[in-house]
């Protein structure tokens, strides 16, 4: 969208990383922790966007190296997506795995690798 | 013919395009409804619902004509969807005390969402002025995008209802559609591939090219290829996962679960959830008949190179073309209509699958088919292009042959090792803990 | 700077960032599991939106297709799941950890804001190339040049597999 200038898609990016920081301290619901990191993804994907339609990489010759350097923010956003899908299919058994031995969900309480 | 259209102010095309995707579902929905439980009351020998509509003419009134008077005159029951809106309309909306509200009352809504968005994409016709809404370039992977929304209405309902056979509902359906949809997707993915696109329009264009790139006077319906085919097996069996029909109705399933997602919903709200069951039958049927069976072309004959290969009767061809090109939405109609008896006869045919019957067939069947359906569609695509069509047909055949041995193969080193509990044909589940659970609730996850 | 009068663009956008937080709010502040996943489940939806916003439709398609078609149903099958189980379990506590939480999180806004958003405010102009987001430049970008990543991505999925199947497996 034309009119729209960098610093807002990237203030939205901010706000929504700053909230999944503050959700990763604050809850104690695994759960809910995960799916505020999940959050804090999505916004770096944000910008990753941003950076890749408004500033894509400069500083290159040829044409082949200007094509490179729009498509690498897509790309580091379809890694991200890869690697957010494996790790919520991980820890979401993980958490099960937790609940199964302990009967019990509450993040402050997972210490047992405490020494 | 429509492009007067295109002279109007971009919000009114809007509306009309919008217009005459989302009016034509809601106006078929009752339709489909009549049409559902008329045919299956013929398929299990009952007489269904014949009383609604019948029109007894008054012996003494002069307004009637003499040869009704006296008579009855039978439309075959076909106001009766419009006597279930009523009833429905007009029964008392009861709200369980314990549900959450606010997730309660959105269920039906969000349930409905993606029957409608999905419309979005299909050509009704080849009139760019008119139809589809948006021609995106991502066509397919929308239509992928919304059906994966459709889990949320029942997951949503079955979590507010405060109800644990609703619960179980929602745990179900969110577990099948996830496995579903992967072999769905699959099955779109041989397909995009052998028409280059993800227009929904391209590939209906796609479709009308030489069948096989060999015969001029006939068109390339994806399900005459061999890959193509088998892909719409695929999709079939997964698009009636998807929208949680018999045999896949395990979210609902009467005898285990009471009526599963929507048993806390009454009147107008449980209305909604049956509306949007029915349009995303409908809607799931264009797509079928969009990317398989040619869109909205009647016969999979192309009329102009007909009509130049047999110059007798081109005149006739000719015509039949042009009938062809403007009648396309009634064709597209009808292949829609097509799809919704396969949803029915399906469900009067068919028992209703064990969820761990459910899981095997999506994950064990479905996905590796469709997997291995994409080598042979490549295999197609190269063989086609460098060295014609009987080499593709072998080289497919051949492809085909090697896979279901290999298939073949795998299966029994799976079963290796594992008792063989078949009894009389019933195949026993014991023994193993996971499996018991998986047959009562969720899978053992 | 353009005034909002001369760009609706950058209030339909607003409109859209207003959404797309107030959801994120509520995914930290809503005491049940499930009303925070439903938030989620919409600011990912705007987001996906956003993304067409910046041209990345295969992407924005993407989002949708994985975070909320994927990833927010199997955080609402394991939410349900321990609901079945345990129906009373999921619910929060309050203590020192929400005011603690709140500051740091206004502190690193307030940092990373003052480092990054400032020196970029003059930025209005997309220079990218407006298609570049459709599913062919991407597609050849994914499989030439970048097909090593992906070839890792594919492998990382494969571990995530073999690696939650063996979490939820009781027995081997």
């Amino acid at each position: 969208m034309t009119g729209v200038p960098l610093v807002a898609y990237l203030a939205l990016g901010l706000l929504l990383f700053t909230l999944g920081v503050v959700g990763v301290i604050v809850r104690r619901n695994p759960i809910v922790v995960f799916m505020s990191i999940e959050l804090m993804l999505n916004a770096v994907n944000l910008t990753f966007l941003a950076f890749a339609r408004y500033l894509p990489a400069t500083g290159m010759k040829t044409t082949r190296d200007l094509a490179h350097g729009a498509m690498a923010g897509q790309m580091a956003v379809i890694l991200v997506m890869a690697v957010a899908a494996a790790e919520v299919a991980v820890g979401l058994g993980i958490i099960m795995a937790i609940f199964r031995l302990r009967d019990d969900l509450d993040i402050d309480e997972m210490n047992l690798l405490k020494g | 013919m429509s492009e007067w259209i295109n002279t109007l102010h971009p919000a009114w095309q809007a509306l009309i395009r919008v217009l005459l995707v989302v009016l034509p579902i809601l106006m078929l929905v009752p339709g489909m409804i009549w049409w559902e439980r008329r045919l299956l009351s013929w398929m299990q020998d009952r007489i269904g619902p014949n009383r609604v509509a019948t029109i007894t003419w008054s012996k003494t009134s002069r307004l009637v004509p003499g040869f009704l008077r006296g008579k009855k005159t039978h439309f075959f029951g076909l106001i009766q969807p419009i006597a279930d809106g009523v009833k429905l309309f007009l029964k008392e909306d009861i709200t369980p005390a314990a549900v959450d509200r606010v997730v309660y009352f959105i269920a039906p809504a969000v349930a409905l969402f993606p029957a409608f968005a999905l419309g979005g994409t299909l050509p009704w016709g080849p009139f760019p002025a008119l139809t589809p809404i948006a021609d995106v370039n991502i066509g397919v992977l929308y239509v992928l995008a919304v059906s994966s929304l459709g889990v949320y209405g029942v997951v949503l309902g079955g979590y507010a209802s405060d109800n644990k056979y609703s619960l179980m509902g929602g745990l179900r359906s969110s577990a099948q559609l996830i496995s579903y949809e992967l072999a769905m997707g699959m099955s779109l993915a041989g397909v995009v591939m052998a028409t280059g696109s993800l227009k929904i329009t391209e590939m209906v264009k796609a479709q009308e090219a030489p069948l096989w790139g060999a015969v001029p006077t006939l068109q390339n319906w994806f399900i005459f290829t061999p890959f193509g085919f088998i892909s719409a097996v695929v999709f079939l069996v997964c698009m009636v996962a998807e929208t949680n029909r018999a045999p896949f109705d395990l979210p609902e399933a009467e005898n285990e679960l009471i009526a599963g997602y929507h048993t806390e919903y009454s009147s107008m709200k449980f209305a909604v959830f049956f509306m949007g069951e029915y349009a995303a039958m409908f809607v799931f049927s264009g797509v079928f008949a969009a990317v398989f069976l040619g869109g909205y072309n009647l016969l999979p004959i192309r009329w102009d190179e007909t009509a130049t290969a047999v110059p007798a009767m081109a005149g006739l061809f000719k015509f039949l073309g042009q009938m062809n090109g403007a009648l396309a939405g009634f064709w597209f109609l009808g292949k829609c209509a097509l799809g919704i008896t396969a949803y029915i006869w399906l469900r009067a045919t068919l028992p209703r699958l064990r969820y761990d019957q459910l899981m095997s067939l999506g994950w064990r069947s479905l996905l590796p088919l469709a997997v291995s359906n994409l080598i042979v569609v490549a295999l197609w695509i190269v063989c086609t292009e460098v060295y014609g069509a009987s080499a593709a047909w072998i080289a497919v055949v051949a492809a085909g042959i090697a896979l279901s041995v290999a298939a073949g193969v795998a299966h029994r080193i799976a079963q290796r090792g594992r008792p063989n509990l078949e009894v009389r044909g019933v195949r026993l589940v014991g023994g193993n803990p996971a499996q018991d659970e998986a047959v009562v609730g969720g899978p053992a996850a | 700077m353009e005034g909002v009068a001369q760009s609706p663009n950058l209030l339909v956008f607003a409109a859209f960032a207003g959404v797309a937080a107030l959801a994120a709010i509520g995914v930290v502040a809503f005491p049940s599991a499930l009303r925070s996943a439903l938030c989620l489940v919409i600011n990912f939806f705007v987001l996906a939106f956003l993304y067409f916003s910046l041209g990345a439709e295969l992407l924005g398609i993407t989002q949708i297709v994985v975070y909320t078609g994927a990833i927010m149903v199997l955080f609402l099958f394991v939410i349900m799941l321990l609901k079945l189980q345990a129906p009373a379990l999921l619910h929060e506590r309050q203590d020192f950890k929400i005011p603690l939480g709140l500051a740091f999180g206004a502190a690193l806004f307030a940092l990373i804001g003052a480092q990054v958003l400032g020196p970029l405010q003059g930025v209005f102009q997309m220079r990218a190339d407006p298609g570049y987001g459709a599913p062919e430049p991407v597609g050849r970008a994914l499989f030439s040049l970048y097909l090593w990543p992906f070839e890792l991505a594919s492998v990382l999925l494969l571990i995530g597999i073999v690696g939650s199947i063996l979490l939820a497996k009781r027995k081997l």
